[in-house]
């Protein structure tokens, strides 16, 4: 290995690889790997059948559904509504349209935590958005509902600006092309633009998705809480920890961190086979 | 030129639903912080803000980023300079690699620092024996932070520094510049903007993480509790006013980095023009 890297070295021509090499790989095998790796240890311990105990108690499996069930709901909801941003940012002139740009990408810059009590404040029964849903039969604070607002909320910017570039990019041809030999608006949407805009919607929303499995500060605020109805994973692993039942938290965490680290990569493999069919073999 | 949806009705439909769902989900909840902040008049969000803890909170806050920034600052900008211009083995991987932080939950990064450097972990034991502590002190959120916001810059400077290549600096390398200059003189120049919004970034989840840093925390009133983690204190004592004050301060901070993006993109496409 060493050897090979010096050998390639001599060869550059710009200065500086061995040292941002060697600051890198520090950094990162301090930061990054070396706490992944007391994880392992921490699960070293347990024996298979108490590890599948663990991940799998009554209490944590309601949790994954919540979690899974509300992540999937907000996805679905950001991928339309991602959908709908990106287009009319693009392709409409109208007043205010760079502030409505700028507000996209609110949910990354505003704290979790913030966004948490604001939610569950807007949404509490006393509420401004409360009052005006109680109504209609309509609870969000401390339910189920509550949890995917607040993840949706969290996970907006996703699906618009993975969308937005590869809306920008589409020549106004295909357009003409479409109208002029006869369809509809909506056939020509669905038939013409729709197809390339696949790729980047189906990656917007899995990592719209993975965030949303992953979310905790703004989700716990409005969720309640309540063993077995509203309680997302992230929290019973921070409840574990309270509890000083290191191992129990960990197990969990694994089984979070496999399937989110699962699901980019499938994520990837899938968008690079798609691109390599739309480039004919290349890229 | 025909455009698919450009017949006024859609258009008008279109941009109508785009503007109300915004304004619902995302314009209304901005307000409602202020709104809340300011819910008993300016003279007690004022008192909120000379509050004891929050100041303590905001002391803290300042701390952790003002040691995280130059921290990822430094490594951000040897990583984007290792995969642009260098061609070596594991560097897709090594790209890979560095995206782990946007993949894992706050709590399960919280979790994995914890069993690393708390007294039970093999790093923590043998700083114990040191007297040193790390997790539910001040030095654990800095840990936890650096780890939650490193992608940051690399990702800003790397598309960046792949798009412009390395023609200029290996010019300067003929001319006979060393490391240093040319990284002064001709790259900086060249990527200041991205750094800088990058830095942004870098800022604003800094002082705005949560989920991590409460796992690493242990929440001490005036001393090892942030701001965000000082507005969940406040808002579970039932101070709903004093928790929306600490929270128009990160909202601000927020503000200000939309801002500085919308301000940077400005200045990218008037350039585009100009060329």
């Amino acid at each position: 290995m060493i050897a090979t890297f010096t050998g390639t070295a001599q060869k550059r021509v710009l200065p500086g690889f061995g040292l941002s090499l060697g600051i890198t790989l520090l950094f990162v095998s301090l930061v990054l790997l070396l706490p992944m790796t007391s994880l392992v240890g921490q699960l070293a311990g347990l024996s298979l059948a108490e590890y599948w105990a663990i991940i799998t108690e009554e209490r944590v499996v309601a949790s994954y559904m919540i979690t899974i069930g509300a992540a999937a709901v907000a996805a679905i909801v950001n991928a339309f509504f991602g959908l709908l941003m990106a287009w009319v940012l693009v392709r409409y002139e109208f007043p205010g349209r760079r502030l409505l740009d700028a507000l996209m990408d609110l949910p990354f810059a505003l704290p979790t935590a913030v966004a948490g009590i604001t939610l569950a404040t807007m949404y509490s029964s006393s509420g401004f958005m409360g009052k005006l849903l109680a109504p209609l039969g309509i609870e969000i604070s401390y339910t189920w509902v509550g949890i995917a607002l607040a993840m949706a909320f969290t996970s907006i910017p996703f699906v618009v600006r993975t969308v937005q570039p590869v809306l920008e990019d589409l020549p106004q041809e295909i357009d003409e092309a479409a109208l002029t030999l006869g369809a509809s608006d909506t056939l020509a949407f669905r038939r013409v633009i729709l197809p390339h805009l696949w790729p980047a919607l189906v990656t917007g929303t899995g990592l719209a998705f993975v965030r949303s499995l992953g979310e905790f500060g703004a989700v716990i605020f409005i969720a309640g809480n309540m063993p077995f109805e509203t309680e997302i994973t992230s929290l019973m692993i921070f409840v574990k920890l309270q509890e000083y039942d290191y191992v129990g938290a960990s197990a969990i965490a694994s089984v979070v961190l496999a399937v989110s680290l699962l699901l980019l990569l499938a994520l990837n493999l899938w968008q690079g086979r798609f691109i390599r069919r739309l480039h004919g073999g290349k890229g | 030129m025909q455009r698919i949806g450009d017949a006024p009705r859609t258009r008008r439909l279109l941009i109508g639903l785009a503007v109300a769902l915004s304004v619902l989900f995302l314009l209304l909840p901005l307000i409602a912080i202020f709104a809340q902040a300011f819910a008993e008049g300016v003279a007690i969000f004022w008192n909120n803000l000379s509050d004891e803890y929050t100041l303590a909170a905001i002391g803290l806050t300042l701390l952790v980023t003002a040691l995280t920034i130059p921290v990822n600052l430094v490594f951000g900008v040897f990583l984007a300079w290792l995969v642009t211009r260098f061609e070596f083995p594991g560097r897709r991987l090594l790209q890979t690699l560095i995206d782990i932080p946007f993949a894992v939950s706050p709590v399960v990064a919280g979790l994995v620092y914890l069993l690393l450097y708390g007294s039970s972990g093999w790093v923590g034991s043998w700083l114990d024996g040191y007297d040193i502590q790390l997790m539910f002190a001040w030095p654990g959120i800095v840990l936890v932070t650096i780890f939650v916001t490193c992608p940051f810059v690399a990702r800003e400077l790397i598309p960046l520094m792949q798009a412009q290549g390395a023609g200029e600096e290996e010019a300067a390398v003929t001319l006979g510049a060393s490391g240093w200059t040319i990284f002064r003189r001709v790259t900086l120049p060249n990527i200041k903007w991205a750094l800088l919004y990058g830095v942004i970034l870098t800022n604003a989840r800094a002082v705005g993480e949560f989920g991590a840093v409460s796992v690493v925390s242990g929440s001490i009133r005036g001393e090892t509790n942030t701001l965000p983690l000082h507005v969940e204190l406040l808002y579970q004592d039932y101070n709903t006013v004093g928790a929306f004050t600490a929270a128009a301060l990160l909202a601000l901070i927020a503000l200000f980095t939309l801002a500085a993006k919308a301000g940077l993109e400005w200045r990218a496409t008037r350039r585009e023009q100009f060329r």
